[in-house]
């Protein structure tokens, strides 16, 4: 810090100040390095915390304890915030954990179980060729502006998200559409290029949501939906505010919430506090394995321990040696003895996998059985592929906590035959999305991927995996292509076996759903098939 | 004196010219693509192309310079590429939590540290004088955010007196605000008025021996007049520099307290622009860091002409 000043004597001697200060100041930022030792700090904090509370004493009058809320309104807690509120528009999953049921409806939804659901379209039928499915569609239902949902806006909605300028993040769902038709204003007639199997469990997706003409544009910021609640307010970096929509369709399932507040809080150690404290009733994906266990033995709270969608995979460059060589890929995924490692990295929360599915997923198969820990196997196939002594490679790890610690423990696993491996970190999303997913640059990395469903990621020529398999190309196609439910998850249980044999990528655990919420409430998802915090059927009990 | 003051005004003028320049080439020379990352890794050629279009990153850098310069010229910082709102009531709305953290910390550091030092520096190597700096150099040496977690765990979890974070805004009324931002002010001003006192009491110290208070004491002054009436507007010059300093490192360091307290402050909001290269964001806060830190050296300057009237024959 230079600072040009006039000269004197005074002046000469603040600039001494200066110095010293920074020197201070130095010494202060030296101690985020230090650990906390909070044992010993809080014997010798409480004495000057008495003279703290005697100041604090003073505004107590004014402030006393807060009253209690009414049980008709939540306040939900979560990491991330997001950044708009258009899940047709943007990825982050934090959008439809805020917008997604409570604000936005679709034609169809995915229920807790994971299964398709009428919604916005009561009834369909789909023609022998599987290319034609024909939407009966729900009558008196309106948006929160007040305009009318008919078929015309669900081929407005379905129209927007696969048009050229769509910035819709899953606009390869749409692209197999090849017409949409109003037939009348209660039905709405869908074809497609080739047969679909999914297409009804992706138009259950936050991205498909049904959205109306005049205010699509500003959705962003002010989102209009047909959903139980409307949005209120937003304070950004803060919170966002949801109030009960007196007009909703659906008067078959009352909702009991009046407001709902997301309130964002991403530091674990404060997530424990807010919940403590009673600012927030509920965290249903708290951050901090280490301290979910206080929160167990808390009689306050219910916890509850699910899965989430998020696949933690370390990916290889498939394309690069020695990870060219399947024999090396497998070796490297007998040397990870996976519940260990979820121990150390996530305190032992935290499903084991064996391929790119989790068991929300229909169709899941356990494959961690394929090549469970075997350090000597391990060896025998480095040694056949022609690395007797190991060999040396880095991998790229973004900074979050579970990527980090993760890597550390690969390291540990791996340098037990043989094999080096140099931790490198990189900045996610910004460095990571230019280095690895588009740049291809690197050996290895690790990375917890969001998407429900995304096992046909291995089968895209240009993702980063490199990973080139005809036979499982083939695979992916003919499930995605078979209308029958039984037939095509029977394609889908070989994809994953595919995967699990070949290991593109070391396929480690899928991230635990650490719900922490008060006792009394209820109707929160215990697993989550799709990213979201579904509302409508929370209650509050006595 | 005022031919000193208008080239200081000149000179503040130049250096944001350049450090608008210096922000935009370092911001973007950064690594990494706004439209890249908000697609996130289900990314697709053609969808990444229409994002690309739709914020404007396709236009070359100098389009972009130009477009952003006279846009803060003419008040309008432009419009954030994440949340999708002008940037300006962004940092509006976060200028409104982080100005009055800053503000309420310097008033609790002063009402604290001052008269403590002050007294320390008049009554030195008595009892006083060496609570006062063991007070200092404890309140030093804590960081800041970690002050704040014990804050929370007393005032919050044990008594349930405050929130342990977040923030209702102002509308809710200014004793809600008040309340969410005491112990974050707390955490921020614990350390500050340990090098406060510090700083009183060493400037009351190294006057006791000066002429002037000499010549007081040969007068006949009492004790009292003589320390308040003449060392310390003396003393204020040293003051005033550090509460400059500090003011301007307050508002940058506040990024940690923000976080602990999940205060949606300037600081935060500067960080996740960088995590999400929300560029305009970027560069518009940047800016204002630097404005606020020249603009606050420019009137702790203007502050050192009217407490030492010897500085006014400007050179």
């Amino acid at each position: 810090m230079g600072f040009a000043r006039g000269g004197g004597h005074a002046t000469a001697r603040g600039l001494v100040w200066i110095s010293g200060c920074v020197g201070s100041t130095g010494l202060r930022v030296g101690g985020l390095f230090r650990a906390r030792a909070i044992g010993m700090g809080r014997v010798f904090v409480c004495g000057r915390l008495v003279s703290l509370a005697a100041l604090a004493l003073a505004w107590c009058f004014v402030l006393g304890p807060a009253a209690f809320a009414a049980r008709s309104d939540v306040v939900v807690g979560m990491a991330i915030e997001p950044q708009g509120l258009d899940p047709t528009a943007a990825a982050p999953v934090a959008i439809g954990q805020v917008t997604w049921q409570n604000i936005y409806q679709g034609l169809v939804r995915i229920d807790r179980d994971g299964k398709v659901q009428p919604q916005l379209a009561e009834r369909w039928t789909v023609s022998d060729d599987g290319r034609t499915y024909t939407f009966a569609l729900r009558e008196g239902v309106k948006f929160h502006n007040g305009e009318a949902f008919d078929a015309s806006t669900a081929k407005f909605a379905l129209d927007r998200a696969r048009g050229a300028n769509s910035t819709n993040p899953q606009k390869q769902f749409f692209s197999v559409i090849d017409t949409v038709t109003a037939q009348d204003p209660a039905t709405l007639v869908v074809t497609l290029k080739e047969p679909a199997g999914n297409l009804l469990y992706w138009l259950g997706w936050p991205a498909s949501v049904m959205v109306e003409p005049k205010s699509a544009q500003v959705n962003r910021t002010e989102p209009v939906g047909t959903g139980p609640f409307k949005f209120a307010r937003w304070a950004k970096g803060d919170r966002i505010v949801l109030e009960r929509n007196p007009n909703y369709w659906n008067t078959a399932q009352p909702v009991r919430i009046q407001r709902a507040t997301f309130r964002f809080i991403g530091d674990p150690q404060a997530q424990a506090a807010a919940l403590r404290a009673g600012d927030v009733d509920a965290f249903p994906e708290f951050g901090a394995p280490e301290l979910y266990g206080n929160f167990q033995k808390d009689a306050r709270f219910t916890t509850l321990v699910g899965n989430t969608e998020l696949k933690v995979v370390a990916g290889m460059n498939n394309q690069r040696k020695p990870f060219d060589d399947k024999r090396v890929r497998q070796a490297l995924m007998l040397a990870i003895d996976r519940p260990l490692l979820i121990e150390g990295a996530w305190s032992g929360l935290g499903q084991a996998i064996g391929s790119h599915y989790t068991p929300n997923d229909p169709g899941f198969i356990d494959l961690t059985g394929v090549y469970p820990a075997d350090k000597a196997k391990a060896r025998r196939l480095l040694s056949e592929a022609g690395y007797p002594n190991g060999f040396s490679f880095t991998i790229k790890v973004p900074q979050m906590s579970y990527a980090t610690r993760s890597a550390e423990v690969l390291q540990a696993m791996l340098a037990e035959i043989g094999v080096t491996m140099t931790i490198v970190p990189t900045e996610f999303p910004a460095k990571w999305v230019s280095e690895v997913m588009t740049g291809h640059d690197f050996d290895m990395t690790i990375v917890a991927h969001a998407e429900p469903m995304d096992i046909s990621i291995y089968a895209r020529p240009d993702y980063y995996f490199g990973y080139r398999n005809a036979a499982f190309n083939d695979t992916i196609r003919r499930a995605e292509q078979t209308t029958d439910q039984e037939g095509r998850l029977k394609l889908y249980g070989e994809a994953q076996t595919m995967l699990a044999e070949d290991v593109p990528a070391l396929f480690l655990f899928v991230m635990p759903k650490l719900g922490i919420w008060d006792r009394k409430l209820k109707g929160l998802w215990a697993n989550e098939p799709i990213p979201s915090n579904d509302l409508t059927e929370v209650v509050w009990e006595d | 004196m005022i031919a000193l003051i208008a080239r200081r005004a000149a000179g503040l003028v130049l250096t944001l010219a350049l450090v608008s320049l210096l922000v935009f080439v370092v911001t973007d020379v950064l690594p990494g693509d706004p439209a890249a990352i908000m697609l996130g890794t289900s990314a697709r050629p053609d969808t990444l192309a229409a994002l690309r279009l739709e914020l404007g990153l396709d236009q070359p850098a100098t389009v972009r310079y130009l477009a952003w310069i006279g846009g803060v010229l003419t008040g309008s910082f432009g419009t954030s590429i994440t949340y999708g709102v002008p940037v300006a009531g962004l940092v509006a709305e976060r200028l409104a939590v982080t100005l009055p953290l800053a503000v309420l910390s310097i008033v609790i550091a002063m009402v604290l540290a001052l008269p403590l030092g002050i007294l320390a520096g008049a009554r030195r190597d008595e009892p006083l004088d060496y609570g006062a700096m063991a007070f200092a150099q404890t309140a030093m040496t804590l960081p800041n955010f970690w002050i704040g977690l014990i804050l929370i765990l007393v005032f919050s979890t044990w008594l349930g007196w405050f929130p342990a974070g977040g923030f209702p805004g102002w509308s809710v009324g200014v004793a809600a605000a008040l309340k969410a931002l005491l112990l974050p002010a707390f955490a921020l001003a614990l350390p500050q008025a340990g090098i406060l006192t510090r700083v009183a009491r060493t400037a009351i110290v190294e006057l006791s021996g000066d002429d002037f208070v000499r010549a007081a004491r040969a007068k006949g002054l009492s004790q009292r007049v003589i320390l308040w009436r003449h060392m310390v507007p003396n003393a204020l010059v040293p003051i005033v520099t550090i509460l400059g300093l500090q003011f301007t490192f307050l508002i940058a360091g506040a990024v940690l307290v923000e976080n602990v307290f999940s205060l949606p402050g300037l600081g935060r909001l500067a960080f996740q622009a960088v995590a999400q290269r929300d560029l305009v964001v970027l560069q518009s806060v940047i800016l204002l860091f630097a404005a606020f830190v020249i603009i606050v050296n420019f009137l702790v300057d203007l502050c050192y002409l009217l407490l030492d009237p010897r500085l006014r024959d400007a050179r």
